[in-house]
This record gives structure tokens, C-alpha cells and sequence, in this order.
């Protein structure tokens, strides 16, 4: 038997157990990717078909998605459509390349209550990344429904606003106001002023992910924008 | 030599914790996972079901390994068995029951830095038998995870008026419906988890009197 404290053996140890732990997970994780990259796509279309108030689960979205979906293109943003394939766009990609040569993403919903636009979003919170998709009405300006979610916010702080009391709330909010100019959503503090249609409560003690949430709406609409205008018309 | 495995020492190692050695209270280990999770009562209760399905495994493994490992190493050797574990673990949730897996998100990396869980590979698993090693870490989580159950129903309750997310103080008690009742918004904020843990250390130093330093 070696010496268990000399140094050989300590970096044979450490080389063996690395290069053994690094195996296992790497084929943990070739082997699962599949898998989870199947579960992602359907989590998508749940998130989505939740933001023109459908409900789904992992067993029926794929299905109730294929059903429901009217269109799906991607638009500069300039508003032009252009080719590209809308549901497998990365907006974190698109985000960092340069406005002319961003592609936005569009859903189309026909819905009971008529045609409806989804537009994904994505911004950032306090720990890391968060995202949604917002339905608009034929007026593109009044929400349909929201749908948020995030990788690591606070759980019971941030996390909350993927919950369905927060974004419930954005129901019937305008994002453009009486003279057409784009305002977006505030995500207000208790006691701060604003106009009612243009603001939802913030999250106490969330406060900085309601902030970054408010500020993705504010810069995805602005992107948005001339989309929206055009539609509009 | 062979030793019941449910014997009065072993027992000892599950009950130890809950009272007189207890991580959280006594040791004050693993605050910081202990204050941002509790803000509701759910993700305290799922934070306590992964540190104890985590730390049960790793002190099994370490033990195992116990008479392997280069002493000048063991600490490292320590937190690549943690990482590899929770990361394998989550892994398999995302593949399998990806819903869980999105619940857990946040709490995977927390798990990973809980010094809990190295203060147990460190102060037991590497001189303790599998076996000893695994009633450990049961016992040690649990010790952990009443603490944090408790905080987190305190927390719910008061700050949110809900427990397990459902309306449980009456709409009408609110002052905003004509009632004499408002949720203290200082209970979802992380300093009053502290508090909140301090007052059950005080109450458990007034009810066990040996745990009281001079």
C-alpha cells in the first residue's frame, strides 16, 4: 500500500477521482439530453398556450399547441417579416447581436375570444435570467394574458412572479397609451403613482426582479415596436 | 462485534440533532440556505427533502471512501462528491420529473454551498462507519429541516397571511376590506428569518438549560 499522505498517491487520488466523476456525469448528461431537451420544448409550448390562457400539461400541450397555433413567424425590427424559424429562435442570441440583424419571434392564437399575438420576452432578474410571453389583443395594445418564468429567482420572493396571482394581474393592461406612444408595464412599489392601465403591483421583497421584469416588458415592446404599429394600422 | 442497527447509539445519531446538537440552533450551520428559502412553507419543506436525500448519500459515500481519501485532499474530495451528487440528481429530475426539477432550480446550487453538509462529511462521515454515517445524515437534515419548516410556516403565516400558498387569515380581518389586520411585510424579508431563528434558539435554551454557555 503507498504512502496515503505523500504526495503521489494525493494526485493520483485527485486525477482518478476527477476524471471518473467527469465521465459519470458526462454521460449522465449525453444520455438524458434528449430527454430534457424534449421536456424544455414541451415546458415551452405549456408557457406559451398559458399565455393565451390555455391550460395544459406535459402530456396534452404538444397536442392542444398543434391544434391551436394559427401562425408562428419571426419579424425584424423594422417589423418586416423575414425567414426564420420563430419557435426555435434564442432570444438570448438575438439580444446580443445588432438591432437590424435581430429576429423577434410572433405566435398567432385563434382563440375563442379571437385572434391573439404572443410575443416571447426575455430579460433579466436578480440571480439570472427571466423570460415570458405576453398575448395581445387585435388592438395591440391590450394584454390578453402573461406568462413569466425565471432560472434561480428567490423562492416566495422573486420566484413569485411566475405565479398565476402576479401574472393574472396584467390582464387588461395597455402597453400603448391614448396618443399611441408605447409606455409598457410599470411594476410598481406599493403607493406609487401611476396610471392604472400601465401598472401592476410589484413583489415585496422581490423588488429587484419586479424591476428587471418591468424593464424586459419596456425594452421587448420597444423592439416590438414597429411590428405592433404596423399591425395596428 | 455486530452491533444492532437500531441501538441506543445509533438511535442517538437521529435524535441528537433535533435537540441538543442541532445544526442550525446549536451549530449555526447552514443559515444562509435557511434564510432564503423560508419566505413560504412549500420551498422549505422541498429544501428539506433534498438536503436530506443529499447529505444522507454523500456521508454513505465519503464513508465508504473514508479510508481512501489523502488527508490533505479531503476537503476537496468532499465538495466533488456534493457537486457531482446534486448535480446528478438534478440531472435526472429534468429528464424525468421536470416539473420538480423547475421547483428545485434554486435550491441545487444552495445545496451544493449548505456547510452543513460538509461539516457532517467532515466531523463524521471520515471516521464513522456506512451505516452510522447514514443515520447521521438523516437525523442531521432532519435537525435542519424542522428548523426550517418551522421559520418557514412563521413567515408564510405572518407575512403573506397563507400557508402552503392558501388564503389562511379571513379576507375581511384585512384593513383594506374594513377589518384591523395587515400582513407584516418585514416577515418575507430575510432579516427577519434570522430573527425568527433566534427566538427558537431562545426558546430551546430556556427549555434545555445545558446548552447554555457561561
Amino acid at each position: 500500500m503507498m504512502n496515503r499522505n505523500g504526495n503521489t498517491y494525493t494526485f493520483l487520488y485527485a486525477a482518478i477521482m476527477v476524471i471518473l466523476v467527469a465521465a459519470v456525469l458526462a454521460s449522465v448528461s449525453m444520455a438524458l439530453q434528449p430527454r430534457q431537451k424534449r421536456n424544455f420544448e414541451i415546458d415551452k409550448k405549456k408557457n406559451i398556450l398559458a399565455s393565451v390562457n390555455i391550460e395544459s400539461d406535459a402530456t396534452n400541450a404538444e397536442k392542444i399547441y398543434a391544434d391551436k397555433i394559427l401562425n408562428e413567424y419571426v419579424v425584424n425590427v423594422n417589423g418586416e417579416q423575414v425567414d426564420g424559424d420563430a419557435f426555435n429562435t434564442d432570444l438570448k442570441k438575438e439580444r446580443a447581436k445588432d438591432a437590424s440583424e435581430m429576429v423577434l419571434p410572433i405566435f398567432e392564437f385563434q382563440t375563442d375570444e379571437g385572434l391573439k399575438y404572443v410575443l416571447p420576452l426575455r430579460g433579466a432578474g436578480l440571480w439570472g435570467p427571466v423570460w415570458g410571453f405576453v398575448a395581445l389583443n387585435e388592438d395591440m395594445s391590450t394584454i390578453y394574458g402573461a406568462n413569466f418564468d425565471h432560472e434561480g429567482e428567490t423562492p416566495g420572493l422573486g420566484a413569485e412572479i411566475s405565479t398565476a396571482a402576479f401574472e393574472s394581474a396584467f390582464v387588461g393592461k395597455q402597453i400603448f397609451d391614448a396618443s399611441g406612444k408605447l409606455v409598457s408595464i410599470l411594476v410598481a412599489k406599493i403607493g406609487q403613482v401611476a396610471p392604472e392601465e400601465h401598472k401592476v403591483d410589484g413583489i415585496s421583497g422581490g423588488t429587484i426582479t419586479s424591476k428587471g421584469l418591468e424593464k424586459m416588458l419596456l425594452d421587448d415592446f420597444t423592439s416590438y415596436q414597429e411590428f405592433l404599429k404596423k399591425k395596428k394600422q | 462485534m455486530s452491533e444492532p442497527l437500531f441501538s441506543k447509539k445509533n438511535l442517538k445519531l437521529l435524535s441528537d440533532p433535533m435537540n441538543n446538537s442541532n445544526p442550525i440552533t446549536v451549530q449555526v450551520l447552514g443559515i444562509c440556505s435557511a434564510l432564503a428559502v423560508t419566505a413560504q412553507l412549500k420551498p422549505s419543506i422541498v429544501m428539506a427533502i433534498s438536503v436530506t436525500a443529499v447529505l444522507a448519500l454523500a456521508n454513505v459515500i465519503i464513508s465508504l471512501l473514508r479510508n481512501t481519501i489523502p488527508n490533505r485532499i479531503r476537503i476537496i474530495v468532499q465538495l466533488v462528491v456534493i457537486a457531482a451528487l446534486v448535480i446528478l440528481v438534478d440531472q435526472v429530475l429534468k429528464a424525468y420529473v421536470f416539473d420538480v426539477s423547475r421547483q428545485l432550480s434554486v435550491f441545487v446550487g444552495l445545496i451544493i454551498t449548505n456547510c452543513i453538509i460538509m461539516g457532517r462529511l467532515e466531523a463524521f462521515a471520515l471516521g464513522n462507519r456506512p451505516w452510522q454515517s447514514f443515520l447521521d445524515g438523516i437525523g442531521n437534515s432532519a435537525g435542519y429541516g424542522v428548523i426550517l419548516i418551522i421559520v418557514g410556516f412563521f413567515r408564510e403565516l405572518f407575512g403573506s397571511g397563507t400557508l402552503f400558498g392558501y388564503k389562511v387569515i379571513p379576507e375581511s380581518w384585512y384593513i383594506a376590506n374594513g377589518g384591523f389586520y395587515e400582513n407584516n411585510g418585514l416577515m418575507v424579508l430575510s432579516p427577519m428569518a434570522l430573527i425568527v431563528v433566534g427566538i427558537i434558539i431562545w426558546v430551546q435554551r430556556s427549555k434545555n438549560r445545558k446548552l447554555i454557555e457561561n
